[in-house]
């Protein structure tokens, strides 16, 4: 077998990292919302609300970033829906969250085709161009494998930086933490528990519906129904295997992608023997283990799905 | 200062009144994306009323539509009311359709007393057992079961894909990827002549009776609200929360299963991979505009798939897109979930002063 030589390919690493692109920003997204204190399911309503609004804008001629702009707004708005209805009001997040995929599924939806009513193939646009840099994009291996990605490639990982810096360095960070541990403290303190449970839905939002852009923006050059095909769960799932820390979650993105990469690889080799959907399923399946392994001994966020009311203790 | 306070017990008229209104809400806010596509209206409101109650074929395509609905909405409300997450009745459809038609499309020969109440039980079965894997690792891992029934639904359906590529496929069929036909004798009978609508929706009415007596009256129905209430103080009066758990995510499991069997046996007859536009997500907006209550799901269900086949009969006539559907369906989810603050809590003007004071 040859796994070795798909191992060492940079092709192959360099697949590694488009495929985790996507989730790197749905899982920092997550890990927002969620240091918070809020399980924010509209996840995967959200990627194709920032994939169908982003490819949209630079259809109608909005130009790359601003395509990327105004997916980051859609998936604020979305997400804004979601906190006033699980943090001031204090509803289930579980159902909140599965209603705001609903809903921004439909309204891409809906949006798309009364945009383009009959079309035959989804129209194209220009996506981002590999970055070409003089040098560094002409090393060998690691020229391929990180100096020909995307624009937003960088931005994701530019954002586990901002991240990490925002959860670990800041005084912000300190009080996104504590909110989502122990609402009541922050409360005593004199900040607004609900502006920062807010605030932090609405920016981990945007960051997800970036994940969405990347998709039609970056590694496809069209909207379709369906594309975004569990991405957002898997994101949640990787949260939680990231113990929601910045530099894990870049991690088990990157693992994820890298087992991604190598199935379709395998594929070819082993094709033969064994049906295609065992690939196909075996992200699914990893996901649902490395959920198992670290369950019992994830460390939640304590007040995560616990709503706060304020003037009740 | 307006503070907000729980109301002690909230009345049968919000509990009612709250879903109902909810719905016409949402149904008028489709106003919005129908302006927004260039269409007039009130002919548009009255083509949708048309797709429904216009004739005796409309009707009964809604009834049709209706019955998959009962059976996942009473799959997430049985669920949901235990506080477990059942968020795959998608994929727990399909194993209950492909059960359906490994059995009987040829593979046991028998006369439809002994072939359909085998087909219905194995159905169920598949279901169940799909929904018995993230209770058990909910149960033993502590695996959030939200996540593992989203990601089973995905596993589901590739399998779904093999299975039709492969060992269920017709050999008659062209070669496209779905399943032989059903045996007649394996066929839920038509209610009506001429008409879709078959006798799933008798079994869905019969199972949500049974729920709601179940839920109510019975020693499990009693189990199950308190482990979904309180499962800390379930354990404490000596309910085992784990194995109440577990039976609840059977029985959701098996309803859910029933909606493919109701949808390949009733319906369709052969199995494809598009048998379902989503009934096990829908089935969760059936659940939660029901209240979580077996005898509103069917209510509820009636009102989502109205909205479905009526949004259908008006897209074909004035050209808008049938996603209206889906936009009216969320909207009145998140509708309903405004609506249940409001009908648990009220607003209290409290005098500043006095709040000094205390």
């Amino acid at each position: 077998m040859d796994i070795l030589q798909i191992l060492l390919s940079e092709s192959f690493w360099a697949a590694s990292l488009r495929i985790a692109t996507p989730l790197i920003f749905g899982v920092l997204g997550a890990l927002l919302c969620e240091k918070s204190g809020v399980l924010n399911l509209g996840i995967e309503g959200i990627f194709v609300a920032g994939a169908m609004s982003g490819w949209m804008a630079v259809w109608l001629g909005a130009g790359l970033w601003g395509g990327v702009l105004v997916a980051a707004a859609a998936g604020g708005f979305f997400g804004l829906i979601h906190a006033i209805l699980t943090v001031p009001l204090g509803l289930s997040q579980h159902v909140s969250g599965l209603g705001v995929t609903l809903f921004a599924t439909s309204v891409s939806y809906f949006s798309y085709r009364t945009a383009l009513p009959n079309v035959s193939s989804p129209p194209r646009i220009e996506p981002f161009r590999p970055l070409d840099i003089p040098v560094l994009s002409d090393l060998p291996f690691v020229g391929p494998v990180l100096f020909q990605q995307t624009a937003l490639t960088w931005l994701a990982l530019l954002m586990v930086v901002v991240v990490w810096y925002v959860m670990n360095r800041t005084a912000l960070g300190v009080a996104i933490k504590a909110v989502g541990d122990n609402p009541n403290s922050v409360d005593a303190q004199g900040l607004s528990v609900y502006g920062l449970r807010i605030g932090a839905v609405v920016a981990g939002s945007s960051l997800m519906a970036l994940g969405g852009a990347f998709l039609t923006m970056s590694a496809f050059d069209a909207f379709f129904f369906g594309m975004v095909n569990g991405r957002g769960w898997i994101s949640i799932a990787l949260v939680i295997f990231a113990s929601w820390r910045p530099g894990k979650a870049l991690l088990g993105a990157l693992l994820f992608g890298a087992f991604d990469a190598l199935q379709v690889r395998l594929q070819t080799e082993v094709g033969a023997l064994v049906p295609s959907q065992v690939f196909l399923a075996a992200p699914y399946v990893l996901s649902i283990i490395a959920l198992v392994i670290v369950a019992r001994s994830a460390d939640y966020p304590r007040a995560l799905l616990t709503p706060w009311f304020k003037g009740q203790r | 200062m307006i503070r907000v306070e729980p109301r002690t017990a909230p009345s049968r008229l919000m509990k009612i009144g709250v879903p109902i209104l909810s719905a016409v809400i949402a149904l008028a806010l489709a106003a919005i994306p129908l302006v927004f596509a260039g269409a007039a209206i009130g002919p548009a409101y009255v083509e949708m009323f048309k797709g429904v109650f216009g004739s005796k074929f409309a009707f009964s395509e809604m009834l049709t539509r209706a019955t998959p609905l009962i059976f996942t909405g009473l799959a997430a409300a049985l669920a949901f009311r235990a506080r477990l997450w059942n968020i795959g009745a998608e994929g727990q459809l399909y194993l209950g359709a492909m059960a359906a038609v490994a059995i009987g499309t040829g593979a046991v020969e028998a006369p439809a007393v002994i072939l359909l109440p085998l087909i219905i039980l194995f159905g169920c079965m598949a279901g169940a057992a799909g929904m018995a894997v993230p209770a058990v690792l909910k149960t033993r891992f502590g695996a959030d079961e939200v996540v593992t029934t989203l990601l089973l639904n995905f596993i589901i359906l590739i399998f779904l894909q093999y299975m039709l590529e492969g060992p269920l496929k017709d050999p008659m069929g062209l070669g496209w990827p779905q399943s032989s036909p059903i045996l007649d004798q394996g066929m839920l009978p038509p209610l009506m002549e001429r008409m879709r609508v078959h006798s799933g929706l008798i079994i869905a009415l019969v199972c949500a009776g049974v729920a709601q007596f179940m839920l109510a009256r019975s020693v499990w129905g009693f189990k199950l609200r308190a482990v979904g209430e309180n499962a800390f103080a379930a354990r404490h009066a000596g309910i085992r929360v784990n194995r109440t758990l577990l039976s609840a995510a059977l029985v959701s499991g098996a309803l859910a299963g029933m909606a493919g069997v109701s949808e390949v046996a009733g319906l369709k007859g052969y199995l494809t991979s598009d048998l379902s536009p989503g009934f096990g997500y829908t089935g969760i907006v059936v659940a939660m505009l029901a209240g979580l209550s077996p005898a509103g799901v069917v209510a509820a269900a009636v009102f989502i798939a109205s909205v479905f086949v009526g949004a259908d009969s008006m897209s074909r006539a004035m050209g808008v897109s049938s996603y209206l559907a889906d936009l009216v369906v969320s909207t009145s989810l998140l509708c309903v979930l405004i609506g249940g603050f409001f009908a648990r809590f009220r607003f209290v003007r409290v005098k500043v002063r006095q709040r000094a004071a205390s």
